[in-house]
């Protein structure tokens, strides 16, 4: 398809700006001044309205395919939460007045959301207190090695590293660094579960904090969990829960409750959220009692009158991580999907979407090898190993999927599973789509013995076959006026 | 081969880093890698062919097919000093970076400019066209530290 | 069905029986009673209607009807309305990061669309697909730039809005980096000062364009000695200046970031917004986030797909210090659908229009006694103003009177309590401005707003 800059016709308009009505017209000294051309299109409404809406016609989407990604949790997202993060009463507000003096009055109905979630996050997980600043999931978790290492400096705590097992999300080089930390890792036993006594070896005076998400990415519940927190915070380390699978454990378990002492929680998985096409997210964290003098400044306090305010004054704060309070947009979505649901409504969620995910582990494991045969929870694992022996591949399947109008599964992770295939249903599904998948699914297995090759140049049905990812890496091209001047 | 990454790597961009040891046993599968016999080696796949005193170094087989299409290189700049082990390029493929390590000490005294135009000269000839640099040893004890082809080719059987 | 389940009863005891077990709780046997939640105490679900009503009342407890002139980084602009028509599609907001390129190419291109409308307003060569926020997309520059050059020491121009700074200073507390500040002579970066800080130690000098005070400079001699030592320099931008002013890429700086909000997104309380960050082409690199770029497909057909995902930082590990670089694909998306209805002209029309009614609105504001607009530098659409009187007591009453009348310097620096800053977007109407300027007068002078206490008008 045409770029929108190749359909720029010299002279068209697609928006006009209003006529000044001050009679004055300011002139821009010319040594401040732009002197090289801006070359944005010049395109009509319509030409932008149909360009992108033909360009949003060539992607997959929740409104339109089954997306099973594992550890995503793609699912439905609910359309009135679109209409309320529109009310006029929260897009037009600016984050900066509520630092005007009085001008905390000014914003009660948005502190007093940002307030409510931190109440509910707090009973769903078992915390003591959220902050909702952090922007994504990714963000969340520095925010929270962020405070262990704060927490760590001032108890005089010499600590280097931080373990995580091999089987989870990991965590960021990047993030421990930032907090000063190395990473060390704990292999996972022949059931996909941490191995305990491999995890002792790594428990020493410098360990920092634990890295854990459970149900791991495997899909599997660490029924050892309770004797993990006791190793770790024998040695005053940090128990960190990854909260990207919290969709499995709504009403069921809460991290809160076995030892952990800080989690991060992705909105934009387990509380429906749109995804964005890869942002916006909003990954807050929430932490035990003795991590809240480190939470980010500033903090919505509920003041005696029941009105709300910012507080700025905590000396221990590890300050500021976002410019204002979070994705408030995002939040607004979360809290509205929650109040709708409800204590029950959370609970039954994550009740489908365990069993949606064993119903596709159940029906597939005659088709595809199962690394780990044991009751899973929100996402089952599943391994191309056999098809791979004939040349058909978890890509070449994941390919075959989008041919049958099916997003594919996260392919190639989990790192400690061959040829990995890892389904999330999520619980919106019903048992119909699942069974159209597993037909699929059950097709390419069938093909990989039959015609092997004919995976090859898949996908057919899409306006693009497979891209030449050498080249761009090669040649780079990121920017259509690059040889242009501009 | 070269799909299988991508994807996966992105999805690390967001959460997850994991070396690229792990992502060598992955990929490697069941081809025969070919070693050189009269090359010296490292446990981190470079090779080392040591003539007088000048060493030129390369990649090895092994090293490039775990890579896949090699798309950059880093180059050391000249008269740059390089330790033994010491870090002195990186290199980049579809799917994974890494860094090269100097199987010797000693001076930067000449790069392959060719891989700058066309990196894939690495996956084409590793051994010969796709030489990365040579530096002047100043220390040819140093060559005891390193592998001989059939120690390299048992090493990667232990690795495999 | 209230938790939008798909499945029915007999779904469920059909899925049951395939799995082999009696009841869903079976599933959760992993789950201990030793482990279960302790707590649970929520309150019900409520309908549809009742979550919009109480989301009416919650907005309805929000001032959003003041008329802002405030500004400070995150301004009023209209936007049209044909973006968010455009991202309501369902078909970009509910999909995911586009790990599958041939069924992503829909957003992969909106993507590379958004990096080159980035490039030709920065006047850079290549830029990402969006970063966090402003504040986080500098802090990312930053560490960007100690890569770069293997140095430990940053310049920071004091005229950097408060907020960046203060999210640089958190972020980089733990880290064995030097930051030091230089003031602010006459509005503008402080020459002198830098001069004697720029050594061969320092891998960054951090500058803004408008500063926080709104004024306007030209680093362009800055960037040169900076280069000349080895200094890289950054600058952080206000895009809708842009239509107007001298661009980072013409003053020669190397890495650009900026605050997308003004690009089609709503004020939102702080947020979702939108980082954005360009650079030269030799540092593509050493650059944080997702890159979208252009190959061919098997056919030889132009496609897209994430590209260049095996730079340094994502994988090796002990080098790596950047990591809070994920996305923010949808409002990418506002900001290239903003700018393509925008346009070429119409970009540069809006700069002007905002030029023009700020400049207005200073010339109304001179004639009020008690007010000292600052016209030592160039400015754009935000200008500091000194007041007779505590400026965060004058914004007080200034709320009464339906105004957020600009955002007051005492929080941010030391002994500027009577200073605050004044942002006019083409959205303020001569109306609403004569009737801003008229309150003021009246919050200034008390009830004294006859034109006896005005003082004479120097047009200038």
């Amino acid at each position: 398809m045409d770029l929108i800059f190749e359909k720029s016709v010299e002279g068209k308009r697609g928006f006009l700006n209003p006529k000044s009505d001050v009679d004055v017209r300011a002139e821009m000294p010319s040594s401040y001044k732009r002197q090289k051309e801006c070359h944005l299109p010049e395109v009509s409404e319509l030409d932008v309205v149909r360009h992108f809406t033909n360009l949003s016609k060539r992607n997959f989407s929740v409104d339109s395919n089954f997306y099973p990604l594992g550890s995503c949790t793609m699912k439905y997202n609910p359309k009135f939460t679109e209409d309320l993060a529109r009310l006029c009463g929260f897009t037009h507000l600016h984050p900066l007045l509520p630092q005007l003096k009085q001008g905390e009055k000014l914003v009660q109905g948005a502190l007093g959301v940002l307030y409510e979630m931190d109440r509910w996050l707090c009973e769903i997980t078992g915390m003591d207190s959220f902050t909702m600043q952090p922007l994504a999931g990714a963000h969340g978790e520095l925010t929270g090695v962020m405070m262990m290492a704060a927490y760590h400096k001032s108890k005089g705590n010499k600590k280097k590293y931080i373990v995580v097992p091999d089987s989870s999300h990991g965590t960021n080089p990047a993030t421990a660094a930032i907090a000063g930390y190395e990473i060390v890792c704990v292999p996972s036993d022949k059931n996909g579960v941490m191995d305990l006594s491999r995890l002792q070896e790594k428990i020493t005076d410098e360990m920092a904090g634990f890295m854990l998400t459970c149900p791991n990415t495997h899909g599997i519940f660490n029924s050892n969990i309770d004797k993990i927190t006791e190793m770790v915070h024998a040695v005053d380390g940090i128990m960190y829960y990854d909260g990207a699978n919290l969709n499995a454990i709504m009403g069921r378990f809460r991290p809160g409750d076995v030892g952990f002492d800080v989690m991060h929680v992705n909105l934009h998985k387990t509380f429906a959220t749109p995804h964005g096409g890869g942002g916006p997210g909003a990954g807050p964290v929430g932490v035990k009692e003795k991590l809240i003098p480190y939470l980010p400044i500033s903090r919505v306090v509920r003041k005696e009158d029941g009105t709300y305010s910012l507080n700025y004054d905590y000396p221990d704060s590890i300050g500021y991580i976002a410019s204002f309070y979070g994705n408030f947009g995002v939040i607004l979505r979360a809290y509205a999907y929650l109040l709708l649901l409800g204590k029950e409504g959370l609970k039954e969620a994550s009740n489908h979407a365990v069993l949606n995910a064993n119903y596709i582990k159940e029906r597939l494991k005659k088709h595809f090898a199962l690394p780990y045969d044991h009751i899973c929870m929100h996402e089952v694992v599943l391994s191309a190993a056999t098809q791979a022996k004939s040349g058909v591949h978890a890509i070449d399947i994941a390919k075959f999927l989008i041919d049958k109008g099916i997003h594919p599964p996260t392919v190639y992770f989990p790192l400690t599973v061959q040829e990995a295939i890892m389904i999330e249903p999520t619980e919106t599904e019903s048992k119909q789509t699942l069974d159209h998948f597993i037909q699929a699914m059950v097709e390419a297995d069938e093909l990989s013995v039959t015609e092997p090759s004919a995976f090859k140049d898949l996908p057919k049905t899409m306006p693009i076959s497979r891209p030449d990812e050498t080249k761009a890496a090669r040649d780079i091209d990121t920017n259509y006026f690059a040889e242009k001047p501009c | 081969m070269e799909h299988y990454g991508s994807q996966y790597l992105d999805l690390l961009s967001l959460d997850e880093h994991v070396p690229l040891v792990v992502w060598r046993s992955i990929i490697k599968g069941e081809e025969i890698m070919e070693v050189e016999d009269h090359l010296l080696y490292t446990k981190d796949h470079e090779w080392v062919n040591v003539e007088e005193n000048v060493a030129t170094i390369g990649i090895t087989d092994y090293a490039q097919s775990s890579l896949g299409d090699i798309t950059y290189i880093e180059l050391p700049p000249a008269d740059d000093e390089v330790e033994q082990f010491g870090n002195f390029a990186s290199i980049e493929s579809v799917k994974a970076a890494s860094d090269i390590f100097s199987p010797m000490s000693g001076r930067v005294i000449e790069v392959n400019e060719n891989l700058e135009a066309d990196p894939a000269l690495i996956n084409k000839s590793c051994y010969h066209k796709g030489w990365i640099a040579k530096i002047e040893i100043c220390d040819m004890d140093e060559a005891s530290n390193l592998m001989t082809a059939d120690e390299y080719r048992s090493f990667l059987e232990s690795v495999g | 069905m209230a938790s939008y389940i798909g499945n029915t009863q007999k779904d469920v005891q059909d899925m049951l029986k395939v799995i082999g077990v009696k009841s869903i709780d079976d599933l959760f046997q992993d789950i201990k009673p030793r482990h279960a939640s302790q707590s649970f105490d929520l309150p019900a679900g409520k309908s549809e209607f009742e979550v919009v009503e109480c989301f009416r009342r919650l907005a309805s407890q929000n001032a959003a009807h003041l008329i802002p002139f405030i500004g400070g980084g995150y301004y009023d602009h209209y936007i049209p309305a044909a973006v968010d028509a455009i991202i309501s599609r369902a078909e970009f907001y509910t999909a995911y990061t586009p790990y599958q390129p041939e069924c992503s190419q829909g957003t992969l291109q909106a993507l590379y669309e958004f990096q080159s409308s980035i490039c030709t307003l920065t006047g850079m060569e290549v830029a990402n697909a969006s970063l966090y926020d402003g504040g986080t997309a500098l802090y990312e520059a930053a560490m960007m730039a100690l890569r770069l050059t293997n140095r430990k020491k940053v310049l920071l121009d004091g005229g950097v809005s408060p907020i960046y700074r203060k999210i640089l200073k958190s972020y980089t507390g733990n880290l064995h980096y030097e930051f030091q500040e230089t003031s602010v002579a006459h509005g503008q970066s402080h020459r002198q000062e830098m001069e004697e800080l720029l050594d061969e130690n320092t891998a960054a000098v951090i500058l803004q364009n408008p500063n926080f005070f709104g004024a306007i400079d030209d680093h362009s001699d800055i960037i040169k000695k900076a280069h000349e030592l080895g200094v890289l320099a950054i600058e952080s931008v206000y895009p809708i200046a842009l239509g107007l002013i001298k661009t980072p890429g013409e003053m020669g700086a190397d890495i650009v970031t900026g605050e997308g909000q003004s690009l089609g997104l709503p004020l939102n309380f702080g947020g979702p917004y939108l980082g954005f960050m360009a650079t030269r082409k030799e540092f593509i690199r050493k650059m944080p986030g997702r890159i979208v770029g252009q190959t061919v497909d098997q056919e030889g057909r132009r496609c897209f797909v994430n590209t260049l995902q095996a730079r340094e930082q994502h994988i090796r590990r002990e080098k790596a210090t950047s990591n809070i670089c994920t996305n923010m694909s949808l409002c990418a998306l506002q900001a290239v659908i903003y700018m393509s209805l925008l346009g070429k002209e119409g970009f540069k029309e809006l700069a002007q229009l905002n030029l023009d009614k700020a400049e207005f609105a200073r010339r109304m504001m001179e004639r009020i006694k008690g007010v000292e607009v600052i016209r030592s530098s160039q400015t754009f659409n935000e200008f500091t103003v000194r007041l007779s009187k505590d400026a965060s007591g004058v914004v007080e009453a200034m709320i009464g009177k339906g105004f957020a009348a600009g955002f007051p310097l005492g929080r941010y620096y030391k002994g500027m309590d009577n200073y605050m800053i004044v942002a006019v977007t083409e959205k303020r109407t001569k109306e609403e401005i004569l009737r801003y300027v008229e309150s003021l007068d009246e919050v200034l002078n008390k009830s004294n707003h006859c034109s006896s206490n005005r003082k004479e008008h120097v047009a200038s």
